[in-house]
């Protein structure tokens, strides 16, 4: 009862914490442009707070490094019950450009349950907004996945012969009705 | 002076109105040259695998299972949207979209996977694409009309394995 109120009243006023755990500044830009009159999150009841005590949701910038994993872990595990992590950015998404990297463990999800993702470097200002909206319920996914796609004629395994012997003359047919036959 | 420096403040935020954008409720489409999502062809493409090596977040992942097949898997997750794939393509096989509302909470959403046909070299087996379209159809086989026959005909120089190398008629 009170686990469903909660989720109820938390797509009305969205408190977010701002996790950067070594990305550039690039998406910390981006989502503090997000609470500009220009965006204005606020009017959906997003507000950024200083403490993940008093988030309801996590908006993770940059990857998780050796370093700071273990940092954002404990503000993960201080955020009250129900809450969303989002990771903003190609870096929190799967590593970034530097994944390969000795300090670089990886995207957010080698340390946090991920809910949504918002690829970008950085993602537009509407991308976030339209990010934290989906997460909320408030807007629908927009993103079709493509199906995979394969060459349309592949040559192997080619065209089967039906049972008709392939010898066999064709029947000659009238010199008009081939004409319009062979059309097409 | 401190009300007029309060009237003015408040002149200045009458004056400009409202600045908010509607924007998730209303679309707003990003300026020309903007590089989203890049989009691949799989018509277009011819597997020579310069967009992979090209890929600084090293996304696009190019394996081939069989001799005829390669696969072309674009991950997405930590794709910067540089547009060096784009710029690297011989064949302008991918476009960078203007989509970026790609918010997803199943990250394999974001990519896209194409598996092509590719020659391959009987001697050291690794794949090629035919170097012109009269190359391609000729492996892959092509239509003809008999007209001696009245008859449509499958006119290819390669076969399925186990079958000896004919023309096969096709029924219309």
């Amino acid at each position: 009862m009170l686990k469903t109120l909660c989720r109820k009243m938390m797509s009305k006023s969205c408190w977010v914490y701002h996790a950067n755990s070594g990305g550039c500044n690039g998406c910390d830009i981006e989502v503090l442009n997000v609470l500009t009159p220009y965006y204005d999150a606020e009017r959906f009841g997003v507000k950024l707070v200083a403490s993940p005590r008093h988030a309801d949701a996590m908006l993770c910038q940059g990857p998780a490094l050796r370093s700071t994993a273990q940092a954002l872990k404990r503000a993960y595990d201080a955020m009250p019950a129900p809450k969303v992590v989002i990771a903003i950015g190609s870096c929190a998404g799967g590593g970034g450009t530097w994944f390969d990297s000795y300090a670089v463990m990886g995207g957010i999800e080698k340390v946090l349950p991920v809910d949504f993702f918002v690829p970008g470097c950085p993602p537009r200002p509407e991308a976030i907004l339209h990010g934290v909206a989906v997460a909320l319920g408030l807007l629908g996914k927009s993103l079709q996945p493509r199906p995979p796609l394969v060459q349309p004629t592949f040559p192997f395994p080619r065209y089967q012969p039906p049972a008709a012997p392939v010898n066999e003359p064709a029947p000659e047919p009238a010199p008009g009705a081939k004409k319009t036959g062979s059309s097409d | 002076m401190a009300l007029m420096s309060k009237l003015k403040e408040a002149w200045i935020g009458i004056s400009a109105g409202t600045v908010t954008l509607p924007y998730p409720l209303a679309p707003h489409p990003p300026a020309p040259g903007f590089r989203g999502r890049p989009v691949f062809d799989a018509s277009k493409c011819i597997g020579c695998g310069g967009c992979a090596s090209n890929c600084p977040a090293r996304e696009i992942l190019i394996f081939d299972p069989c001799q005829e097949l390669r696969v072309i898997h674009y991950l997405g997750r930590r794709c910067t949207s540089c547009g060096r794939c784009a710029e690297v393509c011989p064949e302008k096989a991918i476009t960078m979209s203007e989509a970026f509302e790609l918010a997803t909470n199943h990250p394999a959403d974001l990519g896209q996977r194409m598996t092509l046909f590719m020659g391959s070299c009987q001697r050291c087996g690794r794949c090629f694409t035919a170097p012109s379209a009269l190359d391609t159809l000729k492996l892959t086989g092509y239509r003809v009309d008999d007209v001696e026959a009245g008859r449509w005909v499958f006119l290819s120089r390669s076969s399925a394995p186990g079958t000896p190398p004919a023309d096969v008629e096709i029924e219309l």
